[in-house]
């Protein structure tokens, strides 16, 4: 099954360097399982924008003026297998976070991807 | 098996290959190294469910697993030289406390190769070697291997066995050939990992779903080759191919189940992401020297078709160049057929027609059901249908698979003789 990880927070700033260093490697040990497809970090949204709809209206927010929240900073797609290996990979790499970058906080996001009929997900 | 153990399999299969390889490479003995790493899991499921899932878990498993082979080096009465030095190594890395960043320190590429090398080995047999492969690389239980092989359990339990025997006694090097061996280890290699995609893509019987699975363990495997063996273009193509093909996934069956021909699916249902990554390691296999073999080769066929938006867009004469060219390489009647359905499509059904005649007095072909229904085909593009029913008909008695039966007779009902129906259907 095709999983996607969105990672929210609105905690400022970049990872430590030791966290940074550490996703690197979990990032290369899960190329070389065969199991990463895809994945991203994003840039402040301060250097975005939103475009919205409201009372049918269209409008553009420019980033620096987006009401921040918790707003997505990066973003993985995975294949696995079921839902138990999707949230094992996401607790080791929120542990991650939890020991090299202690004071941040935020959502690690496990999502599935809609899957066509003919090869649903195991455990939705 | 309830969900707190699931739960925990996940996570010992995510540690899993670093805990083998890593035992691996201590005790010089892949098959015990096995047998603990299952100890490690079978500890976890007896103390986790109590205590929780660790905050390392990865540490726990490995320095349980370290644990048990300590143990079960000094059980044994007669510690051989070798085994003593493997015990003070082990004694050593004991005291070290397991820190929580080591879990990702190792770079496990290489040992990975070895461990990919020595479960394909083709000292090994055939089907053994793919159930070692799904065991020792995937991480899949015995049980999980029989359901999806459709294969009784004690017959997949023993055929590990008797492999893990076969490595123990053969004495078999813990390393990745070299040199003049590599080419025929690496095909081993390939071969393996194909054989289980394909048990999974052409799935006639048993639970789809299940079977599927195998084409996902397979494509992981291919992936984690490629990484930890980037220069071997056959490698990339053999990804290529997988890619390629299991993108199409969605689209080859109708919701009864039925198969969809390749010119009536739906290509919306294509996987675009999977295309992309197949067409990505096509383009790497082209890049590295020595790139057009048989895989690389194939996986440039199936690209013509991922490339094209719809049936009529499809490259026909770059398709059957590329079959020639496989002719050339590894010369089969069934490529050539392949070739003539190609050329049918490139040049039309005359030039094809005079291809699948020539292999009609090929041996291996007489009872191919695919010769009659291709040359059912173009027969049936050139008007001669009296010739072409009865093709068909061949065709349908000679498959097993009865929704092909089906498709087959449709066909051949098709093909009426009508007095007027003697200009052949241009298209």
């Amino acid at each position: 099954m095709r999983v996607m990880y969105l990672v929210k927070s609105n905690h400022p700033g970049p990872p430590s360097p030791e966290l940074g260093a550490a996703i690197a490697k979990l990032t290369e040990r899960e190329v070389k399982a065969g199991r990463l497809l895809d994945q991203g970090g994003l840039m402040p949204i301060s250097m975005g924008a939103e475009i919205r709809i409201a009372d049918g209206k269209l409008s553009l927010i420019d980033g620096p003026f987006v009401e921040a929240k918790e707003v997505v900073g990066g973003f993985a797609v995975f294949e696995l297998r079921d839902k138990e290996e999707a949230i094992a990979m996401a607790n080791e790499f929120m542990q991650l976070h939890r020991d090299l970058m202690p004071g941040w906080y935020g959502t690690c996001e496990v999502r599935f991807f809609a899957t066509p009929p003919h090869n649903p997900a195991k455990h939705p | 098996m309830n969900d707190a153990h699931r739960a925990i399999l996940a996570v010992w299969r995510i540690e899993q290959p670093r805990l083998i390889t890593s035992l691996a490479r201590m005790l010089r003995d892949v098959p015990l190294a096995e047998d603990l790493t299952q100890e490690a899991l079978l500890a976890a499921l007896e103390h986790w469910p109590v205590s929780g899932i660790p905050d390392k878990p990865g540490a726990w498993l490995m320095a349980t697993a370290k644990r048990k082979a300590l143990d079960h080096l000094r059980r044994g009465k007669m510690l051989a030289r070798k085994h003593a030095q493997v015990a003070h190594e082990l004694e050593q890395h004991e005291q070290i406390v397991p820190d929580l960043d080591s879990a990702l320190d190792d770079d496990i590429g290489d040992e990975m190769l070895r461990l990919i090398f020595t479960a394909c080995h083709p000292r090994l047999a055939r089907e053994s070697r793919a159930a070692l492969a799904l065991r020792m690389i995937c991480g899949l239980t015995t049980a999980e291997i029989a359901r999806a092989f459709l294969v009784p359990e004690p017959t997949i339990a023993q055929r590990i066995t008797r492999a893990k025997r076969t490595l123990s006694e053969s004495g078999l090097a813990y390393e990745t050939p070299r040199g003049p061996e590599l080419p025929e280890r690496l095909s081993s290699v390939l071969e393996v990992v194909y054989l289980i995609f394909n048990e999974g893509y052409t799935a006639a019987r048993g639970d789809d779903l299940l079977r599927h699975e195998l084409c996902d363990e397979a494509l992981r495997m291919a992936r984690a080759l490629t990484a930890v063996a980037p220069h071997e273009p056959e490698a990339h193509g053999l990804l290529a191919l997988m890619e390629l093909h299991a993108a199409r996934a969605a689209a080859r069956t109708d919701a009864a189940g039925d198969p969809v021909l390749l010119a009536d699916q739906d290509r919306s249902l294509w996987d675009q992401l999977q295309i992309r990554r197949g067409l990505q390691a096509l383009a790497r296999a082209d890049e590295l020297a020595g790139g057009a073999g048989f895989y690389v080769l194939q996986a440039a066929i199936i690209a013509c078709h991922a490339r094209a938006a719809a049936y009529a867009d499809t490259n026909w004469p770059h398709i059957a160049s590329l079959y020639g060219h496989l002719m050339t390489l590894s010369p089969s009647p069934v490529i050539e057929l392949n070739r003539a359905v190609a050329v049918g499509m490139a040049e039309g059904p005359e030039a094809a027609l005079s291809i699948v005649e020539r292999l009609t007095q090929e041996p291996a072909l007489r009872r191919y059901h695919l010769l009659f229904s291709v040359r059912g085909d173009l027969l049936q593009k050139l008007g001669r249908l009296a010739e072409a029913r009865a093709d068909f008909q061949a065709a349908a008695r000679l498959t097993a698979n009865r929704r092909e039966q089906d498709l087959l007779e449709r066909r051949a009902s098709s093909c009426i003789t009508l007095p007027s129906a003697t200009a052949a259907t241009g298209s």
